[in-house]
């Protein structure tokens, strides 16, 4: 099988991704990935030159509603689910 | 007389003649639940307290039993729902604590049609999956053969229905995750068309292809849900406002010179022998009921796993961003800083598939891999949809099976993602085409496991779907056998 990924790209990948492998995910991945990234070689079949993309199956156009204040979610209910907050905000570890 | 082996329109008219009582009804679905459930894991979460109170002001006369074909009906709502105050985990770790602050547009609709929800459902982790072994929780059991997956994602609630759980339930479908449960259960799924229901308050997993839809013990009950959680909402920004006709009184109307489409690339080398008797057998009863049988082809339905499982995962790994321990889900205690806090939690709350979906899906958008992969499938996609397009051309809807194999046995497919994927090979293209799709209950294999017939239709002629599903179930007689192994 000819090779799509490496492991160095799949620990890059994880980067992007935000993701955090252990040294058995990333093998196990780098098979999996090349396995799956392999068979989509199939859509090489076809040419697809002047062929629009369709990235919704219902075209639709801009749909605007008007612009009128509505009743939204509370601080509280909006902090409800956080891991950590102060009450007021949402507290996360030391940035700078 | 078991009320919980009740369809829902059944089940109805028992309570309005007041021949039993919404507690009575409640209760014992809780009692079956809480005896056959630990063996089945059809539920995340059970809300009997809340259920039971909604039962009872039925029965003391604050709820109106005769507002609405749904009222005191008890459902089961797939966990990637959001219901307000509700634990709602979308199977994963990640989202163990997480109560969403406002309920999903369909759970709103349903609300105010007066049904009752007893829990909220097991799922592949995400809707990722098609087997629901992929959840936190642990698997979902097929009733038929509890060595064998439900299918999936939407496993859990097809497995509730028909083990007589739940009335009836919602699922969702973004490649299939309705329909393919609803075969292996061997009940009935309806995916609308995209747009058609409200996604608001439905997790995202791949937003240009989820929809929700009913999980029904027959099609009449089908027609009945989707005609409530049917039509535009504001605040989903990709629904469709589109008139929603009246689905229970058009299955009446016979089939008698329809033009049925049988797409001969969904008669795969390789399919189960069970499966293509079953799914004959079904063609030649529609043929009897005076429908036309017209051979067409979809020829590009080869390419729709791969073209699928590049854009769901871009999808995926785009909407997924959003899980970083901060706002709410899973968060690891003691990161040094933010950007380990990001990916310690991420990779501590997500399984596996997640995991496998979110790099791929991450790498097919990255810089260099766009056009090769994501340009490529969405290009793809468009060839898939002309098919359909063509195909509506000549007949009015198309009939196929949903799976090339009935349920499939637990741990046969979770060591090889490739082999899962294939697997989905007969209901990727309608998903990636957004057309409507059901599968009806259309025969048993030689080791009696339920064969679900798939009828597609063109975008918002769910009303064709639901008509062709009825006359067939009507003719054919396979909706209604249940498990035998389960007590009634």
């Amino acid at each position: 099988m000819k090779e799509k990924i490496t492991r160095d790209e799949v620990r890059h990948v994880a980067r992007l991704a935000r993701l955090e492998l252990t040294g058995q995910e990333e093998a196990r991945l780098t098979d999996q990935m090349n396995q799956i990234l392999c068979y989509m070689e199939k859509l090489n079949e076809l040419n697809t030159t002047d062929i629009p993309a369709t990235t919704h199956a219902i075209q639709l156009h801009n749909v605007f509603r008007q612009d009128a204040v509505q009743a939204s979610l509370d601080r509280a209910g909006a902090l409800a689910n956080a891991p950590d907050s102060d009450g007021a905000c949402f507290r996360v570890p030391k940035v700078i | 007389m078991n009320v919980h082996s009740l369809t829902m329109h059944e089940l109805r008219s028992l309570l309005v003649r007041k021949e039993v009582s919404a507690v009575e009804m409640v209760t014992s679905f809780l009692e079956r639940i809480d005896s056959l459930d630990a063996a089945l894991n059809t539920y995340i979460t059970v809300l009997a307290d809340s259920a039971l109170e909604n039962a009872r002001s039925f029965d003391n006369g604050v709820g109106d039993i005769d507002a609405s074909p749904l009222a005191a009906v008890p459902l089961a709502i797939k966990d990637v729902i959001c219901t307000k105050g509700v634990r709602t985990t979308c199977g994963s770790r990640m989202l163990n604590n997480f109560k969403p602050p406002y309920d999903g547009t369909v759970i709103e609709r349903l609300r105010s049609a007066g049904a009752i929800f007893l829990g909220k459902t097991n799922m592949d982790e995400f809707a990722m999956g098609s087997s629901t072994e992929n959840s936190a929780y642990g698997p979902t059991r097929n009733p038929w053969d509890t060595d064998r997956v439900p299918g999936g994602s939407s496993g859990g609630s097809a497995a509730a229905v028909a083990a007589d759980l739940c009335s009836g339930s919602l699922g969702t479908d973004t490649g299939g995750s309705i329909r393919q449960p609803a075969s292996f259960c061997g009940v009935v799924g309806l995916k609308p068309t995209y747009g058609r229901v409200s996604r608001f308050g439905l997790v995202a997993f791949a937003s240009s292809l989820d929809q929700v839809g009913p999980i029904t013990k027959d099609v009449e009950d089908a027609a009945l849900l989707l005609q409530v959680i049917a039509g535009y909402d504001q605040r989903d920004t990709t629904s469709v406002d589109h008139p929603v006709p009246d689905y229970v009184s058009g299955l009446r109307e016979p089939i008698r010179g329809m033009r049925l489409g049988i797409p001969r690339e969904y008669f795969l080398e390789g399919m189960h022998p069970d499966v293509s008797a079953a799914v004959e057998k079904a063609i030649r009863t529609c043929r009897e009921l005076g429908a036309e049988i017209i051979e067409v082809s979809l020829p590009h339905t080869d390419f729709g796993v791969s073209a699928y499982y590049i854009i769901a995962p871009a999808e995926a790994s785009s909407n997924l961003a959003r899980y970083d321990g901060v706002k709410y889900g899973l968060r690891v205690p003691d990161a040094a800083d933010l950007m380990s806090m990001y990916r310690l939690s991420r990779s501590e709350g997500f399984g596996p598939e997640v995991k496998r979906r979110i790099m791929l899906g991450t790498y097919v958008l990255s810089a260099g891999y766009y056009d090769a992969y994501y340009r490529k499938a969405s290009q793809v996609r468009t060839l898939i949809r002309r098919d359909f397009l063509d195909a509506f051309q000549q007949c009015d809807a198309l009939v196929a099976p949903v799976a090339p194999i009935p349920a499939f046995k637990l741990g046969e497919k979770t060591d090889d993602p490739l082999q899962m994927y294939l697997s989905d090979v007969l209901t990727l293209p309608a998903s990636l085409a957004g057309i409507p799709g059901i599968s009806v209950p259309c025969g048993f294999s030689s080791d009696n496991l339920p064969i679900g017939l798939q009828i597609l239709g063109p975008h918002f002629r769910e009303d064709i779907v639901l008509r062709v599903a009825y006359q067939f179930e009507r003719a054919a007689g396979c909706t209604g056998r249940r498990p035998g192994a389960l007590p009634r």
